[in-house]
Parts: C-alpha cells; sequence; structure tokens
C-alpha cells in the first residue's frame, strides 16, 4: 500500500511539470485561437538561453530577467510576422504555422547555443523527504511549489488587473472586444510573452531534471494529452489534466507495463485522452461548440 | 379570374456549358513516357537510389495523407505510423507465406495498413479538429511502441530491423537500382491513376463537401461518419503501400524508428508545400522537400567551403524550412501547384496580361 501511495504522489508530482507546459498552451489558445505546437521549442529555446546566460557568469535574477526579455521580443516577433498576416484564417493553417515556427525556433536555438546536453543547476537537492512511511521527492516537491505559485501569480493576472481583464475579454468574444478598444496585437504580444515565460519555469524546472536538450522540445507531445482531458480552453482543466496524466502514467508503468513489455509512457497517456474523448467530445472542462449550417 | 397557362421551358439542347470531356493529357503522357523510357537510361544509380525512388515514395505518401487531410479534411499526424503497418505486415507475408508473390504481398501488406486505418477512424464520428490529430498521434506512438517492443514483427532479429526480402517479380529479379526505380514508378502511376479517378467520383465529391462543412454534408444527406471512415481507410492503404515501398525499395533496412514522428511530418509538409486538395501537388511538394537539403547542404558545401559544420547546415535546413512553411501559408495558402497554375494562366495569354 506504501508503494502505491509512493508512486500515486510521483505521478501527481510529475503531473505538476506537465500542468505547467499545458498552461502555456491554454494561454495562447484562449487568447489567440492558435494551437501552438512551438511551446516545446519555445520552452527548450527559453532554457537554453537562461542556461547560455548563466554559464557565462551572469547572475541567476539578471539571467532571469534577460530570458524574459528575449521571449517577450520573441512575442513582438511572432506577433508581427506570423499572428498578424495569417488573422482570420482556418485554426488548421495556424497550427501549421506554428509547426513552422517549431522548426524556426528549434533551428535557431541549437544553431545559436549549441546541441550538447547541458547541465542547470536551481540549487535544489533531488532528496527524498519522509512523510511517515512515504518517500516523496524534495525536488518534485519544489516544482509541485513553484506550479503552485505560478498560477496563483496567473489568476490574480487575469482577475485583478487591466491587462488580464482585457485578455478575458479577446478569449470571450474577440469582435466585442474589438469593438470597444482593446487593441488585439498588444494583447496577442502580451499572451506570448506571458505564456513563454510559464514555458521558461516549466523548462527550467524538466531541465534541473534531466538537463538543458533537444528532447525538452517533446513534452509538447506530453501535454497534448493533458490538454486533451483538461479541454484547450480552461486553465483548471490543464491542472487537472496534468494530475490525471501524470498519476495514471506512474501507475500503469508499474502496474500495468510489466505484463506487456514496458515502456507504455510515450503513448498510455494517449489513450487515457482518448477515453475521455469518447465521453467527452471536448474535454472535461472545454465548452461544446454548436455548429450552424 | 385568370388563368394562367403554363409552359415547360424549352430542352436545354443548346445549353449555355458544355461538360468538358476528357481530353487526352498530352503533357502527362510525354512526362510519363520520359519517366519510363528515358530516365533509366540515363539516370546514375545515385540519381535513382538515393533522389528519384525516394520522391516517388514520398510522393505516393503524400498522395495518401492528402486524401484524407486535403480531401476529406481530416488532419492526420499518423502517417508514418500507417506506413510502418504496410512494411512491417509486407515483410512478415513474404516471411511467412513464401509463395505470395510481391505484387499480392504488397497489396495484402496495404490492406492491412487500411484495416488499421479504419480502425483509427472510428473516433472521428464524434471527435473533430485538433482532439481528432491527437487520436492519430496516439495512433502513430502507439504502432511504433509495436513494432519495436514485440521482436515477432521483425523476426527476432536482435537489430530489431527488418531487411528487403528478395524481391522478385515473376522470375524477374528487382535488385538493381533500375527495376527497383521502374518497379517504384509503376506502382505510384497505377495509385495515382487510381486516386485522380476516385476524386472526381461521387466518393471523392463527398469527401470534398465533408471536408467544406461537415454538418452541412450531413444535412444534405450525405452519410459523414461513414465517409469519414473510408476516407481513413484508403489514405492508409496508400501509406501502407508508401511505407513498404519505402522500406524495401529506398532503405533496404528498416526499422520502427524510420517510421517516426518525423516523418508524419515530413509528409504534413509536403502535402502544405505542394498544395492540399490537388494530385499533382503531392509531386511538386515531395520533389521539393527531397531536393531542397540536397541543395542546401550543396550550397553550404560551395560558398562556404566545408567551413560550417553539417549539424549547423541541419539548423539552418531547419530554420530555412519552417520559414517556407509559414511564407507559404501567409502567401500561397493552396501550395506551389498554385503557382505554377497561376504562371501557366498568364503564359496562355502571354505577352498580354488580365
Amino acid at each position: 500500500m506504501t508503494f502505491f501511495i509512493e508512486t500515486l504522489i510521483g505521478g501527481l508530482l510529475a503531473g505538476t511539470m506537465y500542468s505547467l507546459v499545458a498552461i502555456g498552451f491554454v494561454l495562447i489558445y484562449k487568447a489567440s485561437g492558435v494551437f501552438n505546437f512551438a511551446q516545446g521549442a519555445m520552452l527548450l529555446f527559453a532554457a537554453l538561453t537562461f542556461v547560455s546566460l548563466r554559464e557565462q557568469g551572469v547572475p541567476f535574477a539578471a539571467a532571469l530577467v534577460l530570458t524574459v526579455v528575449v521571449i517577450a521580443i520573441g512575442a513582438l516577433a511572432i506577433e508581427r510576422w506570423i499572428l498578424r498576416p495569417l488573422v482570420n484564417r482556418s485554426q488548421i493553417t495556424l497550427f501549421m504555422a506554428t509547426l513552422g515556427l517549431s522548426f524556426i525556433v528549434e533551428g535557431l536555438a541549437q544553431g545559436l547555443m549549441g546541441a550538447e546536453v547541458r547541465a542547470l543547476d536551481l540549487g535544489i537537492q533531488d532528496t527524498p523527504v519522509m512523510f511517515g512511511d512515504i518517500m516523496v521527492s524534495h525536488f518534485d516537491l519544489v516544482a509541485a511549489a513553484t506550479a503552485t505559485v505560478l498560477v496563483t501569480v496567473l489568476a490574480l493576472l487575469f482577475n485583478k488587473t487591466r491587462v488580464g481583464v482585457s485578455l478575458r475579454a479577446v478569449a470571450d468574444d474577440t469582435r466585442a472586444a474589438l469593438s470597444i478598444g482593446i487593441n488585439l496585437n498588444r494583447i496577442w504580444q502580451i499572451v506570448w510573452a506571458v505564456a513563454g515565460s510559464v514555458g521558461l519555469v516549466a523548462g527550467l524546472l524538466w531541465g534541473a531534471r534531466q538537463g538543458v536538450q533537444f528532447s525538452l522540445s517533446l513534452v509538447v507531445l506530453k501535454a497534448l494529452p493533458v490538454l486533451i482531458i483538461g479541454g484547450f480552453t480552461s486553465i483548471g482543466g490543464a491542472i487537472v489534466g496534468g494530475l490525471i496524466v501524470g498519476a495514471a502514467e506512474n501507475l500503469a508503468e508499474v502496474y500495468i507495463g510489466p505484463f506487456i513489455g514496458g515502456g507504455i509512457t510515450p503513448w498510455f497517456a494517449y489513450f487515457i485522452a482518448l477515453a475521455f474523448l469518447y465521453v467527452r467530445p471536448a474535454g472535461l472542462f472545454g465548452e461544446r461548440a454548436i455548429e450552424r449550417v | 379570374m385568370s388563368l394562367h397557362t403554363y409552359t415547360l421551358p424549352a430542352p436545354f439542347d443548346n445549353a449555355p456549358v458544355h461538360l468538358v470531356g476528357s481530353r487526352a493529357p498530352w503533357p502527362l503522357l510525354v512526362l510519363l513516357m520520359i519517366a519510363f523510357g528515358v530516365v533509366p537510361l540515363l539516370g546514375s544509380d545515385y540519381w535513382l537510389n538515393a533522389i528519384l525512388i525516394p520522391f516517388l515514395v514520398l510522393s505516393l505518401a503524400g498522395l495518401g495523407l492528402n486524401l484524407l487531410t486535403g480531401y476529406t479534411g481530416q488532419t492526420s499526424v499518423g502517417s508514418a505510423g500507417f506506413m510502418a503497418v504496410g512494411a512491417f505486415a509486407t515483410y512478415n507475408l513474404l516471411l511467412r507465406v513464401p509463395v505470395l508473390p510481391l505484387p499480392v504481398a504488397l497489396i495484402l501488406g496495404g490492406l492491412f495498413a487500411a484495416a488499421v486505418g479504419w480502425v483509427v477512424g472510428i473516433p472521428s464520428s464524434r471527435i473533430k479538429g485538433f482532439y481528432l490529430m491527437v487520436t492519430t498521434l496516439a495512433a502513430q506512438f502507439f504502432l511504433e511502441w509495436i513494432f519495436s517492443k514485440f521482436p515477432w514483427f521483425y523476426n527476432n532479429a536482435s537489430s530489431g530491423t527488418i531487411s528487403a526480402p528478395n524481391l522478385v517479380l515473376f522470375g524477374h529479379d528487382l535488385n538493381t537500382p533500375t527495376h527497383r526505380y521502374l518497379f517504384t514508378l509503376s506502382v505510384v502511376t497505377l495509385l495515382t491513376w487510381v486516386a485522380v479517378n476516385l476524386v472526381k467520383s461521387q466518393i471523392g465529391r463527398n469527401w470534398m463537401a465533408i471536408r467544406d462543412m461537415d454538418t452541412a454534408a450531413a444535412v444534405i444527406g450525405i452519410p459523414v461518419d461513414r465517409y469519414k471512415r473510408q476516407a481513413f481507410t484508403v489514405s492508409s492503404f496508400y501509406l501502407g503501400i508508401a511505407g513498404a515501398l519505402w522500406a524495401f525499395f529506398y532503405l533496404g533496412t528498416a526499422s520502427a524508428s524510420s517510421f517516426d514522428i518525423n516523418r508524419s511530418f515530413q509528409i504534413l509538409f509536403i502535402i502544405i508545400i505542394g498544395g492540399m486538395g490537388s494530385i499533382a501537388g503531392n509531386f511538386i511538394g515531395a520533389a521539393f522537400i527531397s531536393l531542397l537539403p540536397i541543395l542546401l547542404s550543396f550550397a553550404g558545401q560551395v560558398l562556404l567551403g566545408g567551413a560550417i559544420d553539417t549539424g549547423q547546415i541541419q539548423n539552418l535546413q531547419k530554420i530555412i524550412f519552417g520559414t517556407l512553411i509559414i511564407w507559404f501559408l501567409i502567401k500561397e495558402p493552396d501550395g506551389l501547384v498554385r503557382l505554377i497554375l497561376n504562371l501557366r494562366e498568364r503564359l496562355s495569354v502571354w505577352p498580354l496580361r488580365f
């Protein structure tokens, strides 16, 4: 029983990392209707930038600020050269544009900052902590705490600030938001920068775990089932989805994996997502679209 | 009380629009004659092996995906998974049932892929758009996992790979590049001809109606679910055959990782760049995708004289690819094929302008 609970908690904590990646997706999808496949590449780029700055001897806080500045510049460029020319095009077109974007960002990141694995030390020890009989990783706890803080900050940003309210207006009804004078392009820039910064946090946590390397950009594939379960439009859904996927994956790898050859994590999350989809075709928290001819 | 007399309209013996009968497609025939007759004589082994065969197979794969995505509007990122099914099924058929001639094994391999495609298509009745795309992604990962985890599929080879069996067609050895090229070309030509007729038929028109708006298609009485599944099936058949050709006629030795997610994306790019909902677009897109890397590395060699290492060239390639995709989506969403058609219209009235 102890082992089961340990596996479950380990999965839930790993799930918060999935949630972090998924939140970046949800932010962009809500504000601009873009299913951003480049989120993984952005995460890689952000983490690589941060690591490179640290290697040059830049202090931690300064490196963080500089990376956010770089992300903001990237967001401006994306809005100007990709989103604005593609405005009013179908969602599939926008998705494919982000596929192209992910190629550009990956190429830039590796071309400018190298392709080798970089170690990243955030100063968090990865020692086990005991709660009674149950052993939990210290690092996972810190990661979960970071995720909680981040979500709280985002919630405050959206509910208490002027920018946040206009952002919610855009997400709710783009045309109405435009008609009362909200600057849509500015909102897009802000959202992409915020999503990039969320990606930075996720990238740093993942990177500290497994080294900053190309495979970081593949977490985007991990985040997809999370989004499916939670729905593309709900931050709460992204969190719940991440927890479900993390826990289910860990449990399945331990309890089902050995019977069918192991290594089932790449697809197991997708099957959970499919099961959810079959019951609720727009995700757990997604809104069901009404179609008119 | 007035009496109206109604007259029937005159029969349309002089209808304003004449349906164009099938003209003999001369440019196409010339192209085929060159491809069948001249290229094998002139092409060196390198050209046939490393450029023309992969180009043809990728065109076929693009065609398969285009039937599903370009004509029926169901985005799929699982193409490589279906290719893997075709490759592994053909391999096992040839291995375990040695009496099967190559074309039969190839077709059966395609049918296996089609069956898998039918299963993957089932959720399309309830799930749409991005959510459906995730279904195909699940299929991609699941199939890749199956073909690397269960040694039965690759005949317990320690390397986890499948190698081309002895390629024999009715007693003729197919192991020279020229023969393999001709066989691939014949398969691709035949399947392209089928596809052209398919999209012109009732089936193709129903697919396009579903692509344009599936709710509206359902309202006018098209059995949407059935046609979506059918598109998945037909598309997977094409991809399965392309996969078998890719494994045995191009690579020679393949494994599950030859059909990973990047291959799926590559095929998706072929149809974006070539042109969605166009048959010729697949060939143009495939030519572009398979020639661009060669051109780029060649240009890198010439311009920079080897001062730049291959890793950087790959990164540069990625950036150029990404930029081109976005550029196409912005400027020419119908792909290269539209550019060529525009050029032809321009030339038809040259030197005057519209």
